[in-house]
């Protein structure tokens, strides 16, 4: 069974910060990382992996740093990685980006078939959580997103069962596969790599997969290819506030209670 | 199944970095286990990177290493209150190759190298944390990791672990530092705009100035404080003996502060945004506190081995150069077959020879002497200052009763038979 | 592939003058018509279209190997009447069991505004099994037209359904906009749609606005963990879609008797081309943290180190019968679950009081809890931007004001309840 795990490296979001003169963004000194919620994707395809067997590959879209990212995912027992390098993916938004994506899992399915995709619920740095139902569309494909548990996965019968988070609680689903799946944090609890997996992880060299290699369209990817442009960037407006108590932490508290009882029922 | 390497090195910072790219170099297979999340997150460094000892292992590594500016001015100060006596000394020769010292982002730079290591072959595994030597007989073979699966044996251990470090103590090299041993520096960067860093400090764009400052940077107390530019930073920080931090009751975030709000400082970062705080400990013990450096099996190298000249503030080249001696002394051990430490102890015995020794030997007392005497900070550094002002402030007084006054004062606080002692004592430590 | 050309077009032959391959021309109408075989999507003709008439088409990738089911989408039949649609801006209508999310109000009552921008009406569409009996409120909230697909495969939401009809209609009637919540619904249906209709969305948008002279959306977004802004253009491709958090916009007041025009349309969406069934839905009590409708809500951030702490603001919030949630930084310091964050990768919330405790007031925890209507900062740090925001500030250490506050309202509410219960003790002893 092959379970392909569609990673993303972002900048650590805790540390990007933004220079408020010229609104640009200064990630110096954030360091790149592994999209926290793709950790859990790969675990849980490996979790998987473990229980009913198989294979896990990782595929991402990124610049050459990103095979860091397929490094750590193979630290975390992920077989295999494949990152989509081009100059001309650069400034793709999310429409091109599955694009992308699906023209590469198209490459690996002619190779190997695909009976499951994993990704992260959305990526910290853009939050969209787009990319995932974009895949699934362009492979015609089911889609299981906000997935907190995967219950069972028959690979004979072709089919999975899942908890999809909803507002009230959460809707158990049975889909066919394959099919895409993005998952909450919840879903899993991130296992500590061993040190053998950490020397095959840090030696291992990805494939590298181009263009031509995914036989992918240029005018659909890129700054050109995307639908969505950034007119402008900007911090968000100052806030001026209203009133700051004083006194004692006795008056202070006194005084909240009493403009707020009312609010209070 | 166990996992063998010919050198394990502990710590991925620059001293372990060093021996590393040394090691695999020359054909070595080695493993570098670092604890962070990349080599160089964990370290702190004012930011001055000396040429000479990167290039003996990367020649012309400027060309491509992350570098922030090349230092062609040192100012030094002695600071009061409300008044400063500058020196500093200003190369032109020093903005074309092979310059002598840059600024740098220690997190940039240790990521750059750590790749030309990884490129060189080395093995580098992050998030890793060593956590006991192995130790059959008496001999170090290998190290135990937090991992599962996590032992690794190999025929030698670097330890590179830095100043906390806790595997060589443990092997019975040395006790625990003490806080006469250790300084904790904290360290600001603030954010300012290129235009206005050249502005300030009078110089390029790829060109930079270093500020080091004695006196009232740290309150009188034994320690030093520093401005150092970056290409859109300005790194400031200063650090104190922990022993005497710890008996001021100043916190230490607050010396920083009142070094910030400084009004001979404050011009120089004013309108600048904090972008990254840090604090760390650095070895200060010098000579006298370099522990073993050699086991069966082990050697121990910069931070680790305390190798720090805190008067020149100089750490990162000896560590640097530490690594790269550590490694020389491995290749020639595997030539002979022998990881033992009478065959390993052809490193401490090239590192006697370097500078790093001789440099650390020079001072070895100057830095004890200006501890247990509090005159040298709290007393002659000030008298500098009010000497200067006397002489430049023009107020009817004549020269020759200006000279008078600023001897009277100077021996106010102090006999005159104690002055000459203080100069005796610290002339003699540092010559 | 060829451009799309709408009934909006006037026929001003802009567009004739710009094509570069002499692919379009007037029609017999008066209308643009384009010559598919020459058309190259170049989309210069979008760019120049005084009314956006034009628009690039959805490019939904051929795949060489078809997948193991494809879906069937059934050549639509129109039951009732297609007619000129000048409602150009689309609400689409979140509804569980025939209920409608609070976020479909908020977003007629935006996308009313858009509308008046753009002289146009606003369009909303319903989806569900027998739901026609929402049309009338949906009027009632600002809705000018109603377009239904009554069918019982739209029971529950599936991506899969729903898509299809979302995409059928806008290619039937080409609203300029698109507006959904961004919800667990909304943002699982609007990738899909985009991908489908090969067109641009801007994703969990704060922000919405028109601009004048090109006639198109301005949407805003919080990015980067929420520390900037990003205003985003979809220019060349139709719909433009947006999805926006729930609590930031306003629904209109209901006009009571307000009427509409309820379009029926149907698409045949067989039950066996879904490749997925609900096998039940758990309501779950432990999960029901209802941050977003919770009236008062007390959050802890990195100020509050520890359980204990969380401890404390637990207590204040039983007291005044409110929810606890937290930052970003208290859940990644683990004092708190991820359901209960409060911000941009969090929940939205919009209570009457906002409770910020040893928050400094990062903007991706500010765009989550602008909305509330009394925001009060506890905190140790006067100048943090959660103090500059809040309506009632107090600085001070959590620890040692959050149980004086718990007393102070403590007695505060016990007072106001002897005298109301008093009273009706009373009367129940009078009764005896």
């Amino acid at each position: 069974m092959h379970i392909v795990v569609c990673i993303k490296q972002v900048p650590d979001a805790a540390q990007v910060k933004i220079d408020p003169k010229t609104n640009t963004l200064d990630r110096s000194s954030a360091p790149a990382i592994l999209n926290p919620y793709d950790a859990h994707a790969v675990q849980e395809a490996v979790n998987i992996k473990r229980l009913y067997g198989g294979r896990v590959t990782v595929l991402t879209m990124g610049p050459p740093q990103a095979k860091d990212i397929i490094r750590k995912s193979l630290e975390l027992g992920a077989d295999a990685g494949i990152l989509l390098s081009d100059r001309a993916f650069a400034g793709s938004d999310t429409w091109a980006t599955s694009y992308i994506l699906s023209q590469g899992l198209s490459e690996l399915r002619a190779r190997e078939p695909i009976d499951l995709i994993l990704c992260g619920k959305q990526a910290i740095d853009g939050d969209t959580a787009q990319v995932g139902p974009g895949i699934a569309r362009r492979l015609n494909i089911g889609q299981l997103t906000y997935i907190q548990k995967v219950e069972s996965v028959d690979f004979v019968e072709r089919s999975i069962i899942v908890h999809r988070r909803v507002d009230q609680g959460y809707e158990v689903i049975q889909a066919k596969l394959p099919c895409v799946v993005t998952v909450e944090k919840e879903i899993n609890e991130l296992q500590y790599s061993s040190l053998p997996e950490m020397m095959r992880a840090a030696q291992y060299q990805p494939l590298v997969w181009g263009v031509n290699d995914i036989h992918a369209e240029v005018n659909n990817m890129g700054l050109n290819g995307s639908p969505t442009t950034v007119r402008k960037i900007f911090s968000p407006p100052e806030r001026t506030g209203g009133e700051r108590l004083t006194g004692s932490i006795d008056d202070m508290a006194n005084q909240l209670v009493n403009v707020l009882l009312e609010k209070i029922s | 199944m166990s996992i063998r390497q010919e050198v394990i090195i502990v710590g991925g910072g620059v001293a372990g970095l060093s021996a590393a790219y040394t090691l695999a170099k020359a054909g070595v297979e080695v493993m570098v286990l670092e604890r962070g999340l990349n080599s160089g997150t964990k370290n702190v460094m004012g930011g001055v990177l000396y040429r000479q000892m990167m290039e003996e292992m990367i020649p012309d590594f400027w060309k491509e290493a992350p570098l922030e500016r090349r230092i062609i001015e040192q100012r030094f100060w002695l600071m009061g209150k409300d008044s400063v006596t500058q020196s500093a000394y200003k190369d032109m020769s020093w903005d074309s190759p092979p310059y002598n010292n840059f600024t740098v982002f220690r997190s940039k730079f240790d990521q750059w190298f750590a790749k030309k290591c990884t490129e060189a072959g080395v093995l580098i595994l992050n998030e890793t944390l060593v956590t006991e030597c192995i130790i059959k007989g008496n001999k170090v073979v290998g190290v135990r990791t937090n991992r599962p699966d996590g032992d690794v044996y190999a025929d030698v251990v670097v330890l590179a672990d830095g100043v906390n470090s806790l595997l060589a103590k443990n092997l019975g090299f040395h006790k625990e530092w003490t806080s006469d041993q250790v300084a904790l520096a904290v360290m600001e960067e603030i954010k300012l705009p290129a235009k206005v860093i050249e502005e300030r400090f009078n110089v390029g764009p790829e060109t930079g100035a270093t500020i080091e400052i004695y006196g009232e940077s740290t309150q009188n107390m034994m320690g030093t404080a520093f401005i150092y530019t970056n290409k859109e930073h300005v790194s400031i920080g200063c650090g104190t003996l922990l022993s005497q931090l710890s008996k001021s009751n100043i916190k230490p975030y607050e010396l920083l502060e009142m070094l910030k709000q400084n009004p001979l400082v404050k011009p120089f970062i004013e309108g600048g945004e904090s972008a990254e705080y840090y604090a760390h400990l650095i070895p200060e013990g010098g000579y006298h506190s370099i522990p073993r450096l050699t086991g069966d099996g082990v050697l121990v190298i910069g931070d680790a081995a305390q190798l720090v000249n805190s008067i020149h503030r100089e750490g990162s080249n000896l560590a640097m150069t530490s690594g790269r001696l550590a490694a020389e002394a491995i290749l020639q051990a595997r030539r002979l077959g022998e990881f033992d430490e009478k065959t390993l102890s052809i490193y401490p015995r090239s590192l006697k020879e370097s500078f790093v020794y001789q440099d650390l030997a020079k001072y070895k007392d100057a830095v004890h002497i200006m501890e247990r005497n509090p005159a040298y900070f709290n007393h002659h550094l000030p008298a500098v200052n009010s000497a200067m002002k006397e002489i430049l402030t023009v107020d009817g007084k004549s020269k020759r009763d200006k000279q008078w006054l600023i001897v009277k004062s100077y021996f106010k606080g102090r006999s005159f038979l104690k002055v000459l002692w203080d100069l005796f004592t610290l002339g003699k430590a540092m010559k | 592939m060829t451009v799309m050309i709408n009934r909006s077009c006037i026929g001003c032959g802009a567009c004739v003058q710009t094509c570069p391959e002499g692919a379009l021309s007037l029609g017999p109408e008066g209308n643009a018509v384009v010559d598919p075989s020459k058309c190259t999507d170049c989309g210069k003709c979008v760019s120049v279209c005084p009314v956006a008439a034009m628009s690039l088409p959805p490019n939904a990738v051929q795949l060489e190997q078809p997948s193991e089911q494809v879906l069937e989408i059934s050549e639509p039949v129109v039951v009732v009447e297609t007619e000129q649609s000048g409602d150009k801006v689309w609400v689409f209508v979140e509804q569980t069991q025939t209920v409608i999310a609070p976020v479909t109000l908020e977003l007629i009552g935006e996308a009313t505004r858009l509308a008046k921008k753009l002289n146009t009406q606003v369009g909303v569409v319903l989806l569900g099994d027998q739901v026609e009996f929402l049309a009338q409120p949906l009027f009632e909230q600002g809705a000018d037209k109603v377009y239904l697909i009554d069918h019982g495969v739209f029971n529950q939401y599936r991506t899969e359904a729903y898509f299809q009809a979302v995409c059928y209609l806008v290619r039937k009637y080409f609203p300029e906009i698109l507006l959904m919540g961004a919800t667990t619904m909304g943002r699982d249906l609007a990738g899909a749609v985009a991908t489908d209709l090969g067109t641009g969305l801007t994703a969990d948008c704060t922000q919405l606005d028109i601009d004048l002279d090109k006639k198109i959306l301005l949407a805003s977004r919080p990015a980067f963990g929420g520390n900037i802004m990003a205003t985003i253009l979809c220019e060349r491709h139709r719909p433009q879609m947006a999805s926006v958090r729930p609590k930031v916009m306003k629904a209109l007041d209901p006009m009571v008797g307000r009427n509409g025009m309820l379009i029926r349309e149907f698409i045949d969406i067989p039950e066996s081309s879904i490749p997925k069934q609900i096998l039940r839905v758990v309501h779950d009590q432990l999960d029901q943290i209802n941050l977003a409708e919770a009236k008062i809500i007390v959050s802890g951030g990195r100020g509050i180190k520890d359980a204990a702490g969380f401890q404390l603001l637990q207590d204040l919030a039983d007291v005044v019968g409110g929810v606890v949630g937290g930052s970003r930084g208290a859940v990644e310091s683990g004092c708190i679950e991820a359901k209960r964050q409060v911000g941009q990768t969090g929940q939205t919330v919009g209570p009457t009081i906002y409770f910020a405790v040893g928050i400094s007031g990062a903007i991706q925890h500010i765009v989550g809890m602008m909305h509330s209507e009394t925001i009060v900062a506890i905190n140790t740090n006067p100048d943090c931007e959660m103090m500059k925001m809040a309506n009632y500030s107090m600085v001070g250490d959590a620890y040692a004001v959050i149980p004086k506050l718990i007393d102070a309202f403590r007695a505060a509410l016990a007072s106001r309840q002897t005298n109301d219960s008093g009273a009706v003790c009373s009367i129940v002893q009078e009764a005896f």
